[in-house]
């Protein structure tokens, strides 16, 4: 029973690593460097807060964090304004990696972020939590810094809606519960173990992340946690269970097209595999419709996953960091 | 972080958390929580060396049930309770460290106080329990509020606040009363309680904070409610108007044959320093410093205890505050500086005056 037996080992609650100075300490010793990379697109409502509570309490308060980077993809608003204002360092996407381009999507943040971050660990946090805190980035690195052989550490979130005995809900999304885990438990039953694969907020280390492809869209976690797993096994990863996120809800329609994203990503994924074979060309036009009075109305939506080859290709990388 | 912590009256408990996990990691002497759940920290001066208390208290007016999720703008805060007392509480965290920081001695003993149960039905219970059982003398005391920034009180109004519920019991006989609500009644008592005479001089006012009353369009209300304060420069006529509302209640319920309760919630007591004191002249003299306005007026905060107990206090605010106890509250940031600085230049100048504190 190899989930049984991860889910003891590998499974966390961030109220385990509230001793931020040991974990400092021990972070020292190794002699590790850790940048937080916060992927945005108009997010200044909610940036200005993650900055603050980042820098305060795992920069000045415990030195945890060695850089905090805002890695924009070309925001409307104040986002950066904002980030700046408060102390972090501020790019925007299309800047790093000129000779790369630029592709519009997280995915390509995230990509390029591990390009322009120093660290060792790279820590990724969406910027649309509201109720954000220091276990946001302590409970996803301490996995990391105390356990070697760990490599990938993923959030996961209660989810309360109700439940009135001890058991809860794994507490997965809807396009987890829908699309994800019935897909793993087909495919790679190992990886169900993870209760949230679809969260935004991880930690890696960098000789992990150079060595994988990012898909820019919707299917950079899948394709992460399935090409980690391939080239790693299961015990590469761990989890942390970080209580409550309190996040913007998304409407349904918005949630077909994340789930279309996702399933490119898979079935290029197993298709490289041999694990399926793909007879025909897919189309890559997602058909949403809609009642206008008696009218019904479709919208068709073109989502393309492109993807970006693992880091370590790139010259300009293998240059920066003597590869 | 102690903003997003709720802390409604007898609620306080996480938040005391929070800041005895601070006060623990600024090294603090004799941290604890009293048995109302004050949390205390001490910072040892010299031996014999007089104590200044530094005090916010730590609840808020809003509900566990509200979101205490702040946003942040380039110069704003907002999010409830952030004004009052969020804002004060989250500094009274912060000076231990910010003292370090700054490599500060000081020549006199400071106790920090986060207090309980100050507002509403608290009565500032936490703060009049720390005084009548505290083991350690206080000769001096700032209370820290969020805002107004220039904030100067060191004067207490004697002030009380009460509720007043109006039932129509269920055999009222509408036939024999005539066909009047909960409302009406209470409205009869609260025309009353305006015609009592408020003189100019003492300077008092009687408020109606709160009116609740009745479920929907065409049912009379079988129950109406007043919150309410009066205040005055003089305990006397605080406790005369008390005494009329009494009157007016009794001779309402005997009229009307409804039932109407009164609920006495808080009271303080009128006192304070002179504005020659010391203190007030300390703390003038650090807001000329810092180009900060003094602005002058009574309060109903923790000081009106601290003054009960004999202590000279003042209270100190620490930014512009806005829509301050509502769901909209913000407060600016640029000023928090000047208003932690002032905080700190009084402490640094209380402690050159040690030998005269006590």
């Amino acid at each position: 029973m190899i989930i049984d037996d991860w889910l003891e080992t590998n499974s966390f609650h961030h109220s385990e690593f509230w001793d931020l100075k040991k974990l400092v300490a021990d972070k020292e010793k190794q002699n590790l460097k850790i940048s937080l990379c916060i992927p945005t697109l108009n997010e200044e409502k909610t940036i200005g807060k993650e900055i603050v509570i980042f820098k305060s309490e795992l920069m000045t308060r415990y030195p945890l964090i060695d850089e905090i980077a805002v890695v924009d993809s070309g925001s409307k608003d104040k986002t950066l304004e904002i980030a700046e204002s408060f102390g972090a360092d501020t790019y925007f996407s299309g800047d790093i990696l000129k000779d790369e381009g630029f592709k519009r999507g997280k995915g390509e943040n995230l990509w390029k972020a591990i390009h322009q971050l120093t660290g060792d660990i790279i820590v990724y946090v969406d910027a649309d939590i509201t109720n954000i805190h220091p276990r946001f980035v302590t409970g996803l690195v301490a996995p990391l810094i105390y356990q070697p052989e760990t490599k990938y550490v993923k959030a996961f979130y209660d989810r309360p809606l109700a439940f009135s005995q001890g058991i809860r809900p794994s507490g997965g999304g809807r396009v987890t519960e829908i699309l994800t885990r019935p897909l793993f438990s087909l495919f790679f039953p190992e990886l169900t173990a993870l209760m949230q694969p679809l969260s935004g907020e991880y930690a890696v280390r960098r000789e992990v992340l150079h060595e994988i492809a990012f898909p820019i869209g919707y299917g950079v976690e899948i394709s992460h946690l399935i090409d980690v797993y391939t080239k790693w096994g299961l015990y590469a990863f761990a989890q942390t269970d970080l209580d409550k996120r309190v996040h913007r809800n998304q409407a349904t329609r918005d949630l077909g097209k994340m789930a279309f994203g996702i399933l490119q990503a898979f079935l290029n994924r197993t298709e490289q595999l041999d694990m399926i074979e793909v007879k025909s060309e897919v189309s890559k036009i997602l058909r949403q419709f809609q009642v206008n009075g008696t009218q019904i109305e479709q919208n068709e939506i073109t989502i393309v996953e492109e993807e970006r080859p693992p880091m370590i290709t790139v010259d300009a990388y293998r240059e920066k960091f003597g590869l | 972080m102690m903003a997003e912590t709720p802390a409604p009256s007898f609620y306080e408990e996480e938040r005391v958390r929070f800041l005895l996990d601070r006060f623990r990691e600024a090294g603090l002497d004799h941290i604890s929580n009293d048995e109302v759940n004050n949390g205390i920290g001490f910072l040892p001066g010299p031996e014999g060396a007089p104590t200044v208390a530094v005090a916010a208290h730590l609840d808020t007016i809003f509900d566990s049930s509200v979101s205490h999720a702040l946003s942040l703008e380039a110069n704003r805060v907002k999010g409830v309770g952030i004004g009052d007392n969020s804002l004060g509480a989250a500094v009274l965290a912060s000076l231990p460290h910010i003292l370090e920081a700054l490599d500060i001695q000081l020549n006199m003993n400071v106790l920090f106080l986060g207090v309980t149960r100050s507002l509403g039905r608290g009565n500032l219970g936490g703060i009049r329990f720390l005084l009548d059982n505290a083991q350690q003398k206080i000769d001096q005391a700032i209370c820290l509020e969020g805002a107004p920034f220039g904030r100067l009180n060191f004067t207490s109004l004697a002030m009380m606040r009460g509720e007043i519920r109006v039932e129509v019991p269920d055999e009222y006989d509408f036939s024999r009363f005539g066909v009047n609500g909960a409302i009406v009644h209470l409205n009869d008592v609260m025309n009353r309680m305006l015609e009592i005479p408020r003189p100019s001089r003492p300077q008092t006012s009687v408020v109606f904070g709160s009116l609740l009353g009745g479920t929907t369009f065409h049912e009379l209300a079988r129950t109406a409610n007043l919150r309410f304060e009066v205040r005055s420069e003089d305990d006397d006529v605080v406790d005369m108007i008390e005494e009329r509302i009494g009157l007016i209640i009794e001779e309402v319920a005997a009229r009307s044959g409804v039932d109407l309760f009164f609920d006495k919630i808080s009271y303080r007591r009128q006192g304070g320093i002179g504005f020659e004191h010391p203190l007030v002249q300390t703390c003038r003299g650090v807001m000329k410093d810092l180009n900060i306005e003094p602005k002058i007026g009574p309060s109903m905060s923790e000081l009106a205890a601290f003054i009960a107990h004999d202590i000279p206090a003042v209270t100190l605010g620490l930014t512009k505050g806005h829509k301050v106890n509502t769901f909209e509250e913000e407060v600016e940031i640029d000023p928090i500086f000047d208003g932690v600085a002032q905080v700190i230049g009084v402490l640094l100048k209380l402690s050159e005056q040690s030998g005269e504190l006590k």
